[in-house]
């Protein structure tokens, strides 16, 4: 059986590729899919330590998160069609109405 | 309805009660409101307001409940009813603000209504969460919920980028917070919040897992309290956002944030504290200056009351600073009922005085309004002054509970830095003040129509700042009891586990 820090190791390389990837991108749906694989790493942890800690807690929780994530996308991508219908741009450093 | 019928209700779903009545009233409203036209929204608002009436009565009838339903997922303690009544209040509140509001910008009524109803929800259960997935959800529901509502004003393009700026950055922050629930369900073997305090009670607390997963959940409220060096989203999603949204996501969201992160970390991770108060000193301290230096320039009243919010954010950090020693919760729950009267009261001004389309008022937009509109003048001085911290009023008691709890747990630099940032604040508080008194109109205000539901707001919120902060006893004792029954119950489950 694979040990259980090669799980968390994974889990811990992808949310830190898509941390970066939220802070280096520059385009609003790449940022966005970078907050998926956030939450995906997140699934990775909870699966893995819920075999290790034999409960279902962490089974239970990532059906959660998925559901969660599939209504965030719902809204985010709506948030960003409608932005794009007014401004024509998905790129963040283009969002500068709101400064002082 | 006697209270005779309701004690014979089933002791499972007493507790959901007021929760499952806020979304019973959310999705009725999305039903009727198919066939209202919008000009008629404001018949849904009130709706939503009977739905928050009947919710508030059902949530008076769990005080003293002090038990936990679901298998130890939901608290039925008074601190969940404590941060209940003060969101439906707060909530209620937007509504009544939003009646015209709405039908005047030509908003869709029914999802506007039912959205503030579900985020209303989310925030509810977030303030009754008794595990970390309860937790998740609530935030979850509340945040998606406003940022629909933050970018509500599809046609504006501010109104665009407050809701993508707030909801890239919130996404953002849910998963540092779900990361930190991972690691802290590694650590402890369980996401039950009362489980975790009483394996962190057994265990040794330098568990690079738990340190680890702390240090991540920090992030996560950090970003949606908007403490330093996590705020840079809130000044631009509140400035973009419609007036009465910004409004809820000052208060609401901050209550309800403050709701999650007291109990996960001030009860539930205290056993622990000596790791995380000293980061909370540093966050505490960031806040307050950051906060206050940056209102310091702002011409958008909107703007201006971002950087407040931020600011007072950090004195209730100071408080969270010194947490699990002294008074510290009872006082970070009085503050915020001073709190959420204050800015309601002063968004609500703001909302008064906004030109339609103009995107929120400016500072100069408030010149001579003391002889234009004497009430709206001196509510706003009331405001103003409460946030500035002036006795008798309930900014006043509130800052003196918090900096008085965190002295007593010896936080003296932290008292300090506090009470210099209180007097940074004089400046752009009073500047509003001189503004209106000192100032003479450009050109005569535009003669509005009377808007009975946002006079009703300003009426309470003037109230509400006034007498909290008169008569501080009953509210404070109720503040602390609320807090000690989400402690003592831990507290005594702890034990009897042992």
């Amino acid at each position: 059986m694979t040990p259980i820090i090669d799980y968390m190791a994974l889990s811990a390389v992808l949310f830190a590729i898509g941390v970066i990837g939220v802070l280096i991108r520059r385009n609003v749906i790449v940022m966005f899919l970078a907050i998926e694989l956030m939450l995906n790493a997140v699934n990775l942890a909870f699966v893995a330590l819920g075999r290790r800690i034999g409960s279902m807690d962490g089974q239970v929780i990532v059906f959660f998160v998925m559901t969660v994530a599939a209504a965030e996308a719902a809204v985010g991508l709506a948030i960003i069609i409608s932005m794009f219908r007014n401004r024509e741009t998905v790129n963040a450093d283009e969002l500068n109405l709101l400064r002082w | 309805m006697s209270h005779l019928t309701l004690s014979a209700i089933n002791f499972s779903w007493l507790p959901i009660l007021p929760l499952a009545t806020v979304a019973a009233g959310a999705m009725a409203i999305m039903l009727i409101g198919a066939g209202v036209d919008d000009e008629d929204s404001a018949s849904l608002g009130v709706l939503a307001l009977i739905t928050l009436l009947a919710a508030f009565v059902f949530t008076i009838f769990t005080l003293g409940e002090n038990s936990l339903a679901f298998g130890g997922s939901l608290a039925t303690d008074d601190y969940a009813a404590f941060f209940e009544i003060v969101i439906l209040i707060a909530t209620a509140l937007t509504v009544a603000m939003s009646l015209d509001y709405v039908a005047d910008e030509g908003m869709a009524g029914a999802e506007y209504y039912s959205l503030i109803l579900f985020a209303a929800f989310g925030m509810m259960l977030m303030a009754a969460a008794g595990d970390l997935i309860i937790i998740f959800i609530g935030l979850e529901t509340m945040s998606l919920a406003v940022y629909a509502l933050a970018g509500f004003l599809r046609r504006d393009p501010r109104s665009n980028e407050a809701a993508l700026k707030y909801f890239v950055l919130g996404a953002f922050s849910t998963g540092f917070l779900l990361y930190g629930i991972a690691l802290i369900y590694g650590a402890t073997g369980t996401i039950g919040l009362q489980p975790i305090r009483a394996a962190l009670n057994n265990t040794a607390a330098a568990n690079p897992l738990l340190l680890l997963g702390l240090g991540m959940m920090l992030i996560g409220f950090g970003f949606k309290v908007a403490a330093v060096p996590f705020h840079m989203w809130t000044p631009d999603a509140y400035e973009g956002a419609p007036t009465p949204v910004t409004a809820f996501m000052a208060v609401g969201v901050k209550l309800a944030a403050f709701a999650g992160f007291m109990r996960v970390f001030m009860v539930n991770l205290g056993p622990v504290s000596a790791q995380w108060t000293m980061v909370l000193w540093t966050i505490a301290a960031l806040t307050m200056t950051v906060g206050n230096f940056a209102a310091l320039v702002q011409q958008s009243l909107k703007r201006m009351l971002a950087y407040s919010a931020i600011a007072h954010a950090g004195y209730l950090l100071v408080a969270m600073a010194a947490a699990p020693r002294g008074m510290a919760g009872g006082a970070m729950l009085y503050y915020l009922i001073g709190y959420a009267f204050t800015n309601l009261g002063a968004f609500a001004i703001v909302i008064a005085l906004e030109r339609k389309g103009a995107g929120g008022a400016m500072l100069n937009d408030f010149r001579g309004l003391s002889r234009s509109r004497p009430g709206f003048a001196l509510a706003m001085t009331l405001f103003m002054l409460s946030l500035m911290g002036v006795p008798p009023l309930a900014g006043f008691v509130g800052k003196f509970y918090v900096f008085s709890a965190a002295l007593s747990a010896h936080l003296v630099w932290l008292v300090i830095i506090a009470a210099l940032n209180s007097a940074v604040s004089v400046y752009y508080y009073a500047r509003v003040i001189v503004v209106m008194y000192a100032q003479e109109e450009a050109a005569p205000a535009p003669r509005l129509a009377a808007r009975p539901g946002l006079l009703v707001s300003v009426i309470v919120a003037v109230a509400g700042t006034v007498l909290v902060g008169l008569f501080p006893q009953p509210w404070l004792a109720a503040a602390n009891s609320a807090y000690a029954s989400a402690v003592g119950r831990s507290a005594t489950r702890v034990a009897a586990l042992r």
